[in-house]
């Protein structure tokens, strides 16, 4: 288990380095940040300082190096937007696109489970056709066009929903939180149900496919043979089998959930990661870009970690030993 | 003497997309307290079928278009599914085909065994654990308390059945099905469990159907014998009659196909041929394209005789004499 854990992290850090150099030589490659940072007014002489302060006026392969060093002590340079460090200025936007982005993957649990559980049952049913129907929308919609339409009926039209920012937060460990208040689940409510789309439709049709598959399993048969009830049937004996595949599939989607945030928080103007790394990308704030780009393949190889410990919780069968 | 069980002219097809599959079309048979029918036939028969539509347990596509399921007088048939439930497991048990699929793999053994004692006693979880953990002890299997704990995949195939039949056993039911529950184990095992569930079921005066496709495993163990042959008991009666004195060709057949049957260095003698496909059945005995003794006769559906009381068969031409 130990090793394993080891030989996941050696393997992160070989990822980590490739997207640092392709991210410096990618930059490098679009533009000079100059151009777009320094107004066309500053004289000769303030633009040279600027750019020896940026650390832009070295050859690419020193300003790497110089990256690298910075980084393995801890520090991914300063923003050349704002003048802060960057780590701090990703920090600072996170909770907001964490909270948004876990608040979409357990909506989708909430909806697409029980959803896919109908259709499952009763595949010929209307109802479930129309399940069946609607997720296939959901899978082909594309995500910023249902966010204005969601905008323009629950916000524009009838006035229930606040369609920007985050509304009233609160504090918890010391960070601010919108989902601790009422008024900042509101102002969640439309983004994360924009954002969570995607993966309903998702789970829906996972959870549908096991419950068709498990229907037709001797186990299932076995467990009717004995007596018991329907509902111990579907709740324990199916639900249990597909909660293995779900909260597989989920937990590597959290990844992509977050990373795909960008446009539902801009649809929404929230303020978060997503917002934030589409501001830097316009004006090639590098410190920040690389910074952002890390701390997302960080969270996909945590993330894979904790999925692969899950999974073999859920599942009896599978030991880490004999994955590893 | 009153039967456990009495089933009549029952018949269960399937309304598939290709056809109607008559997988059991008019079988009638009974089995009485403490005694055990052998239901012999080829793979494809309607042996499974058979015990599934005794259980309730046929799914869409099929049904139960016709006859009578007698169980104590009562007709199962015509029961509602929450009675039918009721006796599921507790008066009527059934143990399957293949030990590897019967249990759920993400379910411990305790909780797939206290849940079938809930599903029909009002009792304490203490008390339940206590009856699965006497179950398991009852029919070998050693150190039930910890073995409780332990998951499926821990176990052999031949320990699973045992686990399966500790299951079926639970609630002493008065019919047990045992659908071929040797045939995946391996020759000495196989005998083990058939001698085992034999006196658990003779102790408890159990009416037992033993589907077999093998009659040597049954030679010895049934009472009574039915032969099916695409969907249709062909033969049927005293274990010693149609055994020793088979009229059917069909069954004659069979019996010559028991490796222990043959002289030894003669070949294996099998039945010519493949079971017909039940989607496209033409009228007349459904055994005559592989039958020796065909006539054009045969083309009409075949009477039934009596060569001695209680032994019947289906056949225009029934053989004389002893078993081959
Ligand atoms: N769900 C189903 N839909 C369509 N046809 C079915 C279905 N279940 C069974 N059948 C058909 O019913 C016939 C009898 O099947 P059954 O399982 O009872 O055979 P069996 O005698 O138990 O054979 P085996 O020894 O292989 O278990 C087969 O031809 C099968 O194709
Ligand atoms: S009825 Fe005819 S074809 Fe059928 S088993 Fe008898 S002899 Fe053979
Ligand atoms: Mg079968």
């Amino acid at each position: 288990m130990f090793t394993w854990i080891l030989r996941r992290m050696f393997q992160a850090s070989f990822v980590l380095l490739a997207m640092t150099v392709i991210v410096f030589v990618g930059v490098h490659v679009i533009g000079n940040p100059v151009d777009i940072l320094i107004s066309p007014e500053a004289d000769q002489a303030e633009r040279a300082k600027i750019i020896a302060e940026m650390g832009l006026d070295q050859p690419l392969w020193r300003q790497y190096a110089y990256f690298l060093n910075g980084a393995l002590h801890g520090d991914l340079g300063r923003s050349f937007v704002f003048n802060e460090p960057a780590l701090k200025l990703i920090g600072g936007r996170m909770p907001a696109t964490l909270e948004l982005a876990v608040t979409a993957v357990l909506m989708s649990m909430c909806f697409g489970i029980p959803l896919g559980l109908y259709a499952g049952l009763k595949p010929n049913g209307f109802l479930g056709r129309v399940i069946m129907t609607g997720s296939i929308l959901g899978f082909s919609l594309p995500s910023f066009w249902v966010g204005l339409m969601l905008i323009m009926v629950f916000a524009v039209q009838l006035g229930w929903l606040p369609s920007t920012g985050r509304g009233e937060t609160a504090m918890l460990f010391g960070v601010r939180w919108s989902f601790l208040t009422w008024d900042g689940l509101r102002h969640m409510a439309m983004p994360a149900l924009n954002l969570s789309l995607f993966n309903i439709s998702l789970v829906l049709r996972l959870t549908r496919a096991g419950v068709r598959e498990n229907l037709t399993m001797d186990y299932v048969k076995f467990a009717r043979a004995k007596g018991l009830s329907p509902a111990r049937v579907i709740f324990v004996h199916i639900l249990k089998n597909i909660m293995i595949p779900v909260t597989t599939v989920l937990g590597l989607e959290l990844g992509s959930t977050i990373a795909f945030a960008v446009v539902t928080e801009s649809v929404f103007a929230w303020p978060g990661m997503g917002k934030l790394i589409i501001d830097s990308i316009n004006v090639l704030d590098r410190p920040v870009i690389v910074a952002y780009l890390m701390m997302i393949v960080l969270m996909f190889i945590t993330i894979n970690l904790v999925v692969d410990i899950l999974y073999t919780m859920l599942d009896p069968r599978v030991r880490l030993e004999t994955k590893a | 003497m009153s039967a456990t069980l009495e089933v009549r002219n029952l018949r269960t097809h399937f309304f598939t997309r290709a056809g109607v599959v008559k997988a059991v079309d008019d079988v009638s048979f009974s089995v009485e307290r403490g005694q055990v029918l052998g239901l012999v036939g080829e793979s494809g028969s309607g042996k499974s079928v058979t015990g599934f539509s005794i259980i309730g347990l046929i799914d869409p596509p099929g049904r139960l278009t016709g006859g009578s399921i007698l169980y104590q007088g009562e007709d199962l048939a015509k029961l509602s599914e929450r009675d039918m439930r009721h006796l599921r497991g507790n008066r009527i048990a059934m143990i399957f085909q293949d030990p590897m699929m019967t249990l759920n793999p993400v379910l411990r053994i305790d909780t797939q065994m206290t849940e079938a004692v809930h599903a029909h006693v009002k009792t304490t979880n203490a008390d339940a654990r206590a009856r699965a953990r006497d179950a398991l002890g009852m029919v070998g299997i050693p150190s039930p308390e910890e073995r409780l704990n332990a998951y499926p995949h821990q176990f052999s195939g031949g320990m699973r059945q045992r686990v399966a039949i500790a299951i079926a056993l639970l609630h002493n039911p008065d019919l047990l099905i045992a659908d071929e529950p040797t045939t995946a184990l391996d020759v000495t095992i196989q005998a083990q469990i058939l001698a085992e569930v034999q006196k658990l079921t003779t102790d408890h005066g159990t009416a037992l159907i033993w589907i077999t496709h093998d009659l040597s495993v049954i030679a010895g163990l049934a009472d009574r014998i039915a032969v099916m042959y695409a969907g249709r008991v062909v033969e049927t009666g005293e274990a010693t009659d149609v055994l020793d004195h088979p009229v059917h060709p069909y069954t004659h057949g069979l019996i010559g196909s028991v490796p222990s049957r043959n002289k030894r260095g003669e070949r294996l003698r099998q039945i010519p041929g493949m079971t017909p496909s039940l989607l496209s059945l033409p009228p007349g005995c459904a055994f005559r394209t592989r039958c020796t003794h065909a006539t054009s006769v045969c083309e009409q559906e075949p009477p039934t005789s009596e060569p001695s009381p209680g032994h019947t068969a289906r056949c225009f031409h029934p053989i004389e004499g002893n078993a081959p």
